[in-house]
């Protein structure tokens, strides 16, 4: 259950991609952190993740967790964006049989599960063919 | 002088045609195509609203003008299927943009004119000095009852037009409206599908309306039919917009370019300004457009722009709604789009 307030506090990240990047090193933190990881410098300026890259890898989910039920079956997959950024997320508007390894796909804004009958509908972003 | 300085459209990939839904409901698939020029219409993939596609409509709108998203001072969705009953559509999608918090928002309605709606009021907002962009969106995934003969045009799609001061792709010279109560569609509280008044939707509805702001904004500014190069009416079915130019003295070739609902189906909110979407994607300088919308209830915005030189600069950085319409499709059946739609559920 993602109770609102943890939903509100994702929102930079889930609606527009908010990053950070190390200023010594370049590298960069989706979500943001406040001391890299590559060479603990703690100055960073503030990025956005590309919006398109291509398919590393995906699954089929068929069994999913209770939200997505009524989703499935579902293609999740690691998506290496233009700038480098590994990134993990929904792919949909592709058929099974199109996704392949090396597809290019971008970014779009699509509601990812309402909370039951009556809770929050959470947004946030999911990838589609380009 | 004030006018759009971006816009951009979304159209969903999913289609369905009109012989798909007539074969389940035992209807004459060749009479509807004749008689409502329907061929086949857009649907939403399910995890798609009024909220998600005005983002990605309003998206491309900025990538037309590249301005900072904070600047945008006011952001309204007009739509006739708004997520939640209560709990704005413009907080997500002004969240979504990067415009919070300093942004005045709020959700418009009135059937299908929704859209034009929020268009008069960010550009008298921006007229008057108040902000200096504002953000409109007419976005809506409309349904009609099974069976009804709503079903065969109830559509989703979403454009959006920022409008300024400074960097503006097209002029506007005027506005208009015009509105009576007028019960000819409707939707009560609690209820998932609206009711209509058939016949009665045209002669006293859209007709009159759109005659009478067709006419209130070329009188208003001394304009006749020919003076312009292109004209959006709003688009319930293929024939209507063509009967309505006819009685105002436009032609067929001033009403193509914007008429997309034979491909399409009815986007209400999103109708008439996708319309004209897709004549800014041709348009050049110096042309002259009107749009004329309605929303049933009833009334008609209109407005006239004329395209300014820049909009050669702006019209390549965001896909043209065109290509929206017509690549990448995806054909659903019956099946598939009564589960999209929610019109069947699965068991729990
Ligand atoms: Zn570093």
């Amino acid at each position: 259950m993602t109770t609102p307030s943890r939903y509100w506090r994702e929102i930079p990240q889930r609606y527009r991609l908010e990053a950070n990047k190390c200023k010594k090193c370049g590298f960069v933190f989706f979500p943001p952190r406040l001391i890299c990881s590559q060479c603990q410098n703690r100055k960073f300026e503030e990025t956005k993740l590309a919006e398109k890259g291509k398919v590393l890898t995906f699954t089929i989910i068929r069994v999913p967790p209770q939200q997505f039920v009524d989703q499935a079956p579902y293609a999740v997959g690691i998506v290496e964006l233009d700038d480098g950024v590994k990134l993990t997320g929904q792919i949909v508007d592709c058929d099974f049989e199109d996704l392949k390894i090396g597809k290019r796909v971008k970014i779009e804004f699509r509601k990812i599960f309402a909370e039951g009958e009556a809770g929050i509908l959470c947004y946030g972003y999911k990838f589609v063919p380009e | 002088m004030e006018g759009i300085v971006g816009y951009g459209a979304y159209i969903p990939r999913n289609r369905i045609k009109v012989e798909e839904i007539a074969k389940v409901w035992g209807a004459d698939a060749p009479s509807y195509k004749r008689g409502l020029m329907l061929e086949e219409k857009s649907v939403p993939s399910p995890d798609q609203d009024t909220i998600t596609m005005s983002v990605e409509a309003a998206k491309n709108a900025l990538m037309r003008c590249l301005i900072n998203p904070k600047e945008i001072g006011a952001v309204y969705i007009g739509s006739e299927s708004h997520p939640y009953a209560v709990k704005p559509s413009g907080t997500v999608l002004a969240e979504a943009l990067g415009a919070t918090p300093e942004v005045h928002t709020a959700d418009l309605e009135f059937a299908c004119k929704a859209g034009t709606e929020g268009m008069y009021v960010v550009l008298n907002l921006v007229k008057s000095g108040d902000i200096k962009y504002g953000l409109a969106v007419g976005a809506d995934t409309s349904q009609g009852a099974p069976g009804d003969a709503l079903e065969y045009s109830a559509a989703a799609g979403a454009a959006a037009f920022i409008f300024g001061r400074e960097n503006v792709i097209a002029t506007t010279l005027e506005t208009y409206s015009y509105t009576t109560d007028t019960p000819d569609f409707w939707r009560r509280e609690y209820q998932y599908y609206p009711q209509h008044g058939g016949r009665f939707t045209g002669d006293p509805a859209y007709f009159k309306h759109v005659v009478g702001a067709a006419k209130g904004i070329m009188d208003k500014v001394g304009m006749k039919p020919s003076d312009f190069d292109y004209v959006t009416f709003h688009q319930p079915n293929g024939k209507f917009p063509f009967r309505v130019g006819k009685m105002l003295g436009f032609e067929k070739k001033q009403i193509e370019t914007g008429w997309l609902v034979n491909k399409l189906g009815n986007t209400y909110s999103g109708s008439s300004p996708l319309g004209l979407t897709a004549i800014l994607d041709v348009a050049k300088p110096g042309d002259k457009v009107l749009i004329v919308s309605y929303g049933s209830g009833a009334g008609s915005d209109a407005f006239i722009f004329e395209v300014t030189e820049r909009m050669d600069k702006a019209r390549d950085l965001a896909p043209k709604t065109r290509e929206l319409l017509d690549n990448n499709k995806c054909y659903l059946e019956y099946g598939e789009y009564a589960k999209y739609r929610q019109k069947i559920k699965k068991a729990t």
